[in-house]
């Protein structure tokens, strides 16, 4: 139950989750200034931000990995016993030893642990293309004092996201077109001379906030001739003001979610904007793909939160000149702003909403007998419009997948506990371990209400069959969500590749839909000559009022393919096409960026063209 | 084939076949006739009794949640679908939405089947005696079988087998019962449910009832097509149901009916399944049941009503030798891959799915591809006996041969191995035995149909019915109708491989009336006969070229023709060959410039199909009793309901919109024009509308 972990009073449960999930900082957190308002300071020679307690340095290598996701000293692998491990110490899950994984992907992918497929273990920087510098326009640059950068790793860190043929690449040691520069503004003024001098000089400019796209949006095109100057924003990363009397906060546009988050917690807020990406993601990054957090059944995805923008754009910087909540002055500058994935604009400063610190929080999970109940049970929640903060139903796949990466436990109580609960399920309550699936929930609120609030919602599972199954269940649910693209590094060491997408659609297409893609999946690989069936899984993530998004997992095994990631893509786009043909959309909240480009013509709305100024957008992964 | 192969045939596999791959062995059988086991010997080992009682455990399919016979009508009721039908009902007839759906629970109820255990255990304790009886053997392919079982656990199953005798259902169940797989559902004729008892077997062995004439019955339309995309939908048995509508009094394949096509295939357009397999089955009967009624139904001598008693008077039916039926399975087909490119699915995205709808004209032609395809793979797969290879060369002896002094047995049997020949060169499954010398497979076959044909002194004498009936001198109409009888039953069994041949005797009419060495010209009145007699033969629409090109490829092969870029000229070979092929399909011109002749008279300026048929009936045989019409089948009501049908679709007859009768306006020019065109007086490029700009 709630009352386990050690107290941080009646406001225990948002920083534990936080520390849980958005992540541990390499080092102890100290009390940063820049809260109160910051003037900008554009000098190049400033100390590493890491130190006054930002997580991202201006030289990303220093941290995190050059082809692979997140943090350089976290990752899974085999050790020598053969079981799997998490090393590091920033999560929750680190340095425990995951005694099950070895033995679902062996079952799930059919991977060996002989054969291995590692990657390069550094960058080459001979292979990378020498900078095509703009003389004139770095002469003026250097005159601004923005600090900027040609060195190879700084510019192949800003050359990707995290699709699945860019990392494979990277893997490969192949680096196609990168930026020839990187650029570090310090502030909104900054990004002006920058965007002005590129106007000027006839350079191409594309922003990165966190790198965690995965819709290829910071691929460089490689017909490009011009310099390509990529915009790091990751130094604007302050909170200007808090306003308490309006609940807001402005903050540049590259602070990345976990700092947003921690800064904000400091004074008793909390945005409540958590996209699974938001260790790494930014805050331009969000605005920038219209991203959406776990918890916006109770805090809105980032278009109800956002009150004023920034963007700098070749026309001049746009924005709305007041911060009235609702206007009815012709259409809204920022439903062009939000979604442009830096195609018209470089997003310097945001002001959002903030909400005082929740004072409790509670995980809970429940599990169905099958799929179509669950689904039917989140569709009656959604009715009945008492969604808990973050409500998630995954299939039996994922569940089994989630099983999997129980660590192991100490206990003797706890694995007997574990069993009686998996016999009561199975064997007493006659589910079928191949068709029960498992939703989790978070509640989050004053604790009573939050009781009350869980209550409801069991009793609506009840009727669809669904039976309590406690807090761990759905913590682990969560922890998946995150670990999981380390995950996907592991499974490249052993032949798996795999990658998500994700859809909205309308109620009664939810479970056609799921079928429908899984089955897409199947049968794609099978007729392509994938060997073992591939993994292919979904879980409803959100619900609206008239729908819900959906999240599908696929990974396979590639061993023995001559051109796996050509063959991924085909697979990828079949599943994308029969999520049109089944009345889902392109995004639910990944960006439209570059992989979606082939389906420009049945978008909603005409996509917009990259012209003139080239600009690109990080995308939020989540 | 030479020519461009496109991605449909690629597909389509087989239905293009290449001579090249189907040929024969030599003695002359079909290479897989040994993949088929037969049921019946199968049943000699575990006797009846221990077959009904066989424990039945098929695998169904694993899509859905498991759905019980019971909660079908449950869900049916409560659909989305039905409430908004309800609704429209009620506001356009003034009545309360509870009088409505008590209305449609009614049908329903009517329309359930009630899937029980025990009765099917019955009905194959039952049918394992019948069949017995009746049948020396039930060939049923193991590979279609095989394919099949598997195919049921995958995605729904829907079986589309031909009609031709009221064995058909019984059979196929019986089958799939005896090699566990799912007992289909099955779409039945209301008139079954009528008979007591009876009516209650077949209900409770897995068949649901649907009316005749749904016409214009809104609510009823609604009920039975929720209730069949319901079962699609919980993929809960296979659905089985006549894709022809009819059972085929002439046993050629009807024009297929779209209805149950369009409610079997919508789940899968809206995305509600991920895919639907479609199961062709061919039945084909060394002699059919019904044989006698067919000519008698065909003449105008109305049937029995369908009724218990009625099938116990039948009872001498079962006293006869029907020899023995193939059942063959054909490939599994997934109407994902047959539509890919055909159909756009997004288009139910932005209304409600459920919201009834007309369908657009995309999906209206995909259906009608599908029906016609479906209904060509039946054909494909159906065995040819040899006595449907007799029949045709029978129907084509000069009557009097035949009537009086008999036909010399030696030149049918050597034209009927020529005749074989043909048949497998132009790709035919055939049924002939190989174990037996052919002499004997041909007696025999005359054997098994001594309700028709007698040998004696060497000679094939026509049976006629029975003399002694009535002393008093008869009008010399009922001469006709008597003497037609054998015919049209001579007919009928010419049908049964009219497939195989049609093609390339379009062409062969073609190449005799146009006179003509030209590809385009020739081509030109193939389409115009492939037109004009689509209700006759079926092709799938819009596909002509393909036919076109079937048929030269299939006369190349046989040697009848030699082709180049432009030309198809007639070789040696061709001379013997082509004239048989002609004759094939010569009953079927001189029947139809019959009716037109009686369309172009004098005083006929409107007419209903009621009043069509006898008037065209008088005029045929008027024209038999004179000798200027050669052919019997002028008489039979099918191939003057065809012409009707035929005329309408080519816009030559126009419905009067004040009329009741259904009573049509003649263009008498245009049928003129048709006329004159089929006998080569005009050229064919003046039609105004075909059938495939229609779709």
């Amino acid at each position: 139950m709630a009352s386990n972990s050690s107290g941080s009073g009646s406001q225990g449960r948002a920083p534990q989750r936080l520390r849980i999930i958005a992540g541990h900082l390499q080092r102890p957190v100290d009390v940063d200034a820049t809260v109160s308002a910051a003037e900008c300071k554009a000098q190049g020679g400033e100390a590493d931000v890491a130190s006054d307690g930002k997580s991202v340095p201006k030289r990303r290598q220093e941290i995190m990995k050059w082809n692979g996701w997140g943090y350089s000293d976290t990752k899974f692998l085999f050790n020598k016993k053969g079981q799997a491990e998490f090393t590091g110490k920033r999560y929750k899950l680190s340095g425990m030893i995951i005694p099950a994984l070895k033995e679902w992907m062996e079952g799930t992918f059919g991977t060996n642990m002989q054969h291995k497929s590692l990657a390069t273990p550094a960058l080459t920087r001979t292979a990378v293309q020498p900078p095509t510098l703009n003389e004139a326009f770095v002469e003026e640059l250097k005159s601004t004092g923005v600090p900027f950068s040609h060195d190879a790793e700084d510019r192949v860190f800003r050359a990707h996201g995290h699709c699945l043929h860019e990392i494979f690449a990277l893997r490969e040691g192949k680096v196609g077109r990168v930026p020839d520069l990187v650029v570090w503004p310090n502030c909104h003024n900054d990004v002006v001379k920058i965007v002005e001098l590129a106007c000027k000089h006839n350079v191409c400019l594309i922003p990165y906030g966190g790198g965690t796209s995965v819709s290829s949006a910071l691929e460089c095109p490689q017909e490009e001739t011009r310099s390509i100057v990529s915009v790091d924003t990751s130094q604007m990363n302050r909170i200007l003001w808090i306003d308490e009397k309006n609940l807001t906060a402005h903050m540049e546009a590259g602070i990345v979610g976990q700092d947003l988050e921690r800064l904000l917690n400091e004074s008793g807020y909390c945005t409540g904007h958590e996209p699974d990406s938001m260790e790494f993601s930014s805050l331009g990054g969000w605005v920038a793909t219209r991203a959406s957090g776990m918890k916006k059944n109770i805090y809105g995805n980032i278009e109800d939160l956002v009150i004023h923008v920034k963007m700098v754009t070749p026309q001049g910087v746009v924005e709305k000149s007041c911060q009235g909540p609702r206007m009815s002055t012709g259409p809204d500058i920022h439903h062009f702003i939000m979604g442009s994935e830096g195609t018209l604009g470089v997003v310097t400063e945001v002001t959002m909403k903030i909400r005082p610190m929740p004072e409790y929080q509670k995980y809970g999970s429940v599990v169905f007998p099958n799929f179509e109940q669950g689904v039917a049970c989140l569709r009656e929640v959604a009715r009945q419009r008492c969604a808990p903060a973050s409500i998630r139903l995954m299939d039996n796949e994922q569940f089994k997948f989630g099983h999997a990466l129980k660590p192991q436990v100490s206990s003797m109580f706890t694995s007997f506990l574990e069993g009686l609960k998996k016999f009561y399920i199975t064997k007493f309550k006659g589910f079928d371990p191949d068709c029960l699936c498992v939703a989790t929930l978070l509640f989050e609120g004053n604790r009573e209400k939050v009781l009350q609030h869980e209550k409801q919602v069991y009793d609506i599972a009840a009727k669809f069959g669904g039976l309590a199954a406690g807090e761990d269940n759905g913590q682990r649910g969560y922890m998946l969500t995150f670990v999981i693209a380390y995950l996907r590094d592991l499974g490249m060491d052993y032949y798996v590749i795999g990658e998500s997408f994700e859809t909205s659609v309308p109620w009664d297409r939810v479970l056609d839909i799921c079928r429908n893609v899984k089955a897409r999946i199947i049968r794609e690989c099978k007729d392509k000559g994938v060997q073992f069936q591939p993994f292919s899984t979904c879980r409803v993530t959100q619900t609206y009022d008239a729908g819900a998004c959906v999240y599908f997992y696929f990974a396979f095994n590639y061993r023995g393919l001559s051109d796996p990631v050509h063959m991924f893509e085909e697979v990828e786009h079949a599943a994308r096409e029969e999520i049109l043909a089944n009345g889902g959309s392109l995004s639910h909240h990944h960006g439209a960026g570059q992989c979606c480009a082939a389906w420009a013509e049945v978008m909603e709305s005409g996509r917009v063209e990259r012209c003139g100024t080239s600009y690109s957008a990080d995308t939020t992964m989540c | 084939m030479e020519t461009k192969v496109d991605e449909d045939e690629h597909l389509r596999g087989s239905l293009y076949f290449s001579p090249q791959t189907m040929t024969s062995t030599d003695s002359g059988r079909v290479k897989n006739e040994e993949e088929f086991v037969d049921v019946l010997e199968e049943l000699m080992h575990s006797g009846d009794l221990g077959h009904a009682l066989r424990t039945f455990s098929p695998s169904p399919y694993n899509g859905g949640p498991p759905c019980s016979a019971a909660d079908l009508p449950k869900a049916v009721l409560e659909s989305q679908y039905l409430r908004y039908v309800v609704q429209e009902i009620a506001t356009e007839k003034a009545l309360s939405l509870e009088e409505v759906r008590e209305e449609a629970s009614v049908i329903l109820e009517e329309m359930s089947q009630k899937l029980q255990m025990g009765f099917i255990r019955l009905m194959a304790y039952m049918l394992s005696k019948v069949l017995k009886r009746i049948l020396t053997g039930i060939h049923v392919n193991t590979e279609g079988l095989n394919a099949l079982k598997q195919a049921v656990q995958e995605s729904p199953v829907i079986l589309l087998p031909n009609h031709r005798s009221y064995l058909d259902f019984l059979v196929i169940s019986y089958v799939m019962f005896t090699y566990d797989i799912p007992v289909p559902v099955i779409a039945a004729g209301m008139a079954l449910s009528k008979m007591r008892v009876v009516g209650e077997i077949i209900s409770r062995s897995g068949a649901f009832f649907i009316r005749r004439a749904i016409g214009s019955d809104k609510l009823y339309w609604a009920v039975l097509s929720e209730y069949v995309k319901t079962i699609v939908r919980k993929g809960f048995a296979p659905v089985e149901f006549y894709v022809e509508g009819l059972r085929s009094r002439t046993l050629k394949s009807l024009m297929p009916k779209l209805g149950m096509m369009h409610m079997v295939l919508e789940p899968f357009f809206k995305g509600e399944v991920y895919d639907v397999t479609l199961v062709p089955v061919s039945l084909s009967y060394d002699r059919v049941l019904e044989e006698f009624l067919l000519a008698q139904e065909l003449l105008g001598i109305p049937k029995p009503k369908e009724s218990t008693t009625g099938l116990l008077k039948a009872r001498k039916v079962l006293q006869e030798d029907y020899g023995s039926m193939h059942v063959n399975f054909g490939r599994p087909m997934s109407v994902r891959h047959l539509c890919r490119g055909k159909i756009n699915r997004g288009q139910y995205n932005l209304v409600p799915r459920d919201l009834p709808q007309k369908p657009s004209g995309e999906v209206q032609a995909c259906v009608s591809w599908l029906a016609h395809l479906m209904v060509r793979m039946q054909e494909e797969g159906a065995l040819i006996s040899p006595w449907s290879l007799m029949a045709s060369l029978l129907l084509q002896a000069p009557a009097a041969a035949l009537t009086e002094h008999g036909l010399p047995w030696h030149q049918l049997a050597e034209r009927t191995l020529r005749l074989r020949k043909l048949a497998l060169d132009f790709g035919a499954h055939l049924n002939w035995p190989g174990k037996v010398p052919e002499q004997e497979v041909m007696s025999s076959a005359a054997a098994l149909h001594h309700s028709l044909v007698r040998l004696q002194a060497g000679r094939v004498h026509l049976v006629q019915g029975e003399e002694d009936e009535r002393e008093d001198p008869r009008r010399p109409e009922e001469d006709v109708t008597k003497a037609a009888v054998p015919m049209l039953m001579l007919a009928c069994y010419r049908n049964q491989c009219l497939h195989v041949f049609v093609r390339p005797a379009l062409l062969a009419v073609a190449i005799h009336v146009t006179k003509s060495v030209q590809r385009d010209e020739l081509f030109a009145f193939f389409c115009f006969l492939r037109d004009l007699f689509a209700n006759e033969f079926i092709s799938i629409p819009g596909e002509s070229s393909q036919d076109f090109e079937e048929a030269c490829v299939l006369l190349r092969t046989c040697g009848a023709v030699h082709t180049s870029e432009q030309e198809v000229t007639v070789s040696d070979v061709g001379l013997e060959v082509l004239p048989f092929l002609q004759d094939l399909l010569q009953p079927f011109i001189d029947s139809y410039q019959v009716m037109f002749r009686y369309l172009c008279k004098d005083g006929v300026h409107v007419v209903s199909e009621k009043q069509f048929v006898p008037a065209v009936r008088n005029l045929a045989t008027k024209l038999i009793l004179s000798g200027e019409l050669h052919t019997h089948e002028a008489l039979s009501s099918d191939m003057q309901k065809n012409v009707f049908s035929a005329l309408r679709r080519l816009e030559t007859l126009t419905q009067l919109k004040a009329s009741e009768l259904n009573e049509y306006r003649v263009n008498k020019a245009a049928v003129g024009q048709i006329s004159d065109i089929l006998c080569g007086r005009i050229p064919p490029q003046s039609l105004q509308t075909t059938p495939d700009a229609k779709l």
